[in-house]
């Protein structure tokens, strides 16, 4: 694969001109993932419809994100994966797939693909909660790990702002 | 596509000046300066005539100067040479917290070592404050070592009231000058340091050669134990075509610094002045004017570094970040931390650093393309 620096020319192309990007007014699902403190940030919007055989699909997709080139790249690649694909496919759209079809991410940027599955099945699991529906148990497990991750790194955070405040607090004595 | 080069401060080329002097100590003139014969002879010679010039830059003797193989080696054998010849007087050395990693990592590893470190804090601009030095010195203090000019931020210490500081106290002060020497002057005896690093790639000499000033009757242990050169303080055989383009480099920066630096810090203040004016929710870091007259450093609301970096690059433009997503570790930079920016806002920060070849056409053209980037990015990011 050609590369540009450390990323592909796939993820460069994704970058440079991202794909459905931006606020979606009224969306049937929001997934939020990512710290900033960490650097990456990722909102993904949703609307769900129906296709010909009544099933439900992905009929419109957006995200917002704050983070480095393979963070957007990311996030620009999972809206063109997942736009008509019906919700059960889209569950399945993994870190791998997203790594793929950027033709690779350099070892350090992995968790992006991470965080960018991450957003959508958050996305569709808000849905589903939204709705009442029944959630499949596997896909419950991924949220709960997905939040308590969150939880781990905000708890980091918070220790991480303590030191901060606290040597900050220190220079003005 | 036209190359625009804004990351001076991180290497800079070798002036053709430069390579034209070292380029016959490669293949003709390349004795070892230890040998006895006549090829060594020359080497010994231009060796020594690289010396006396550097030390007459630095108000320094020529046998106060120790070549060595990088600013890092320079800062390590700084750090841990005065700590180990001193730890019977005491095990405490004091730091800040806006050093280089070479700095910081060696300090970090002699408390492995049982030495004592303390990190002094800085101000919102970057500055050391002189008291707190005083403060921080104990009676088991050997060292303090305090960086004459941020890498990142510019911010330029008070490093000879510190100095003073350190003479009364009876204790070795070391300036890491890697990022300073050649673009400001320097005095080692206004400056009142004991030990100074200085670069020769920052200042468009060769890569793989600096060197460290020790005052004359400093005690100080080698790192690199062998054949006993550079007063037995950095055993290897000598580096001369790099030390001689280290020295040429020299000559050039003297003669050509105080016009560099009106011409720069013009270009740097237009930098400044017109990306604070034309991007909203931008945020210069380091003094305004208290800096190293090639420094920009700016952090963006709501848009992280490595992206602008890379749309920079994809229209030609060279810049640095300190973000922590441009490198291995997920910690933004520690310098801008200690000045008090969030985690969050150091992630959006951006290093512009001119050089010998930056022209004004290349500063427009970075004003004319930075605020696009700047609101691009602020388009796709949730934050608004």
């Amino acid at each position: 694969m050609e590369k540009t620096g450390i990323y592909t020319k796939k993820v460069i192309k994704y970058f440079k001109k991202p794909h459905n990007y931006g606020r979606m007014k009224n969306p049937d699902g929001v997934g939020k993932v990512g710290n900033p403190v960490c650097g990456d940030v990722m909102w993904l919007y949703i609307k769900v419809g129906k296709n010909r055989k009544e099933k439900e699909i992905i009929k419109d997709i957006k995200f917002e994100t704050f983070g480095c080139v393979a963070a957007i790249a990311t996030s620009s690649v999972i809206t063109d994966l997942a736009r008509g694909k019906t919700l059960g496919e889209a569950m399945k759209i993994d870190k791998i797939e997203i790594v793929k079809s950027l033709g690779g991410l350099p070892p350090i940027k992995l968790h992006c693909s991470v965080l960018a599955a991450g957003a959508l099945s958050e996305a569709i699991y808000d849905y589903l909660t939204k709705n009442g529906r029944e959630i499949p148990k596997d896909f419950k497990e991924r949220h709960q790990k997905i939040k308590k991750e969150k939880e781990t790194i905000d708890e980091r955070y918070k220790e991480w702002v303590k030191i901060e405040e606290k040597m900050h607090a220190d220079e003005k004595i | 596509m036209k190359k625009i080069y804004l990351d001076y401060a991180s290497t800079t080329p070798v002036d053709s000046r430069v390579l034209k002097v070292m380029l016959p100590f490669f293949s003709k003139k390349f004795g070892n300066t230890m040998s006895l014969h006549s090829f060594a002879q020359e080497s010994k010679q231009v060796l020594e005539e690289s010396r006396e010039l550097l030390a007459s830059f630095i108000g320094a003797k020529p046998s106060e100067i120790i070549f060595t193989g990088s600013a890092t080696e320079s800062n390590n054998l700084a750090l841990k040479g005065i700590a180990f010849a001193n730890s019977k007087k005491g095990k405490h050395i004091i730091v800040s917290r806006i050093e280089h990693p070479c700095i910081m990592e060696s300090a970090k590893w002699l408390e492995t070592q049982g030495f004592e470190v303390t990190r002094l804090p800085v101000d919102k601009y970057g500055f050391i404050n002189p008291n707190d030095v005083k403060k921080a010195i104990t009676e088991k203090t050997i060292l303090a070592s305090i960086i004459h000019a941020s890498n990142e931020i510019g911010t330029i210490e008070p490093i000879e009231e510190i100095g003073k500081i350190c003479r009364e106290r009876g204790i070795y002060f070391h300036t890491d000058a890697a990022q300073s020497f050649g673009k400001i002057p320097i005095d080692v005896n206004k400056m009142n340091v004991d030990l100074l690093t200085a670069s020769s790639h920052k200042i468009y000499g060769p890569k793989g050669t600096a060197c460290l000033f020790v005052r004359e009757g400093t005690r100080i242990e080698p790192i690199l134990h062998g054949g006993g050169q550079e007063s037995g303080l950095r055993s290897s055989t000598v580096n001369v075509p790099a030390i001689i383009g280290f020295s040429e480099a020299c000559k050039i920066c003297k003669r050509e610094m105080k016009k560099e630096i009106q011409r720069q810090t013009k270009l740097r203040d237009k930098l400044i002045k017109e990306i604070l004016e034309e991007i909203p929710g931008s945020y210069l870091n380091g003094h305004p004017e208290k800096r190293l007259s090639n420094n920009v450093n700016f952090w963006f609301k709501f848009v992280e570094g490595e992206s602008i970096i890379i749309q920079l690059d994809l229209l030609g433009i060279a810049a640095s970040t300190g973000s922590a997503c441009s490198s291995v570790k997920l910690e933004p930079s520690h310098v801008l931390l200690a000045i008090g920016l969030k985690p969050q806002e150091a992630h959006g920060s951006l290093r512009l650093s001119l050089g010998r070849w930056t022209k004004e056409s290349d500063i427009k053209f970075v004003l004319k393309v930075l605020p696009e980037i700047i609101k691009k990015l602020r388009k796709i990011s949730p934050f608004k």
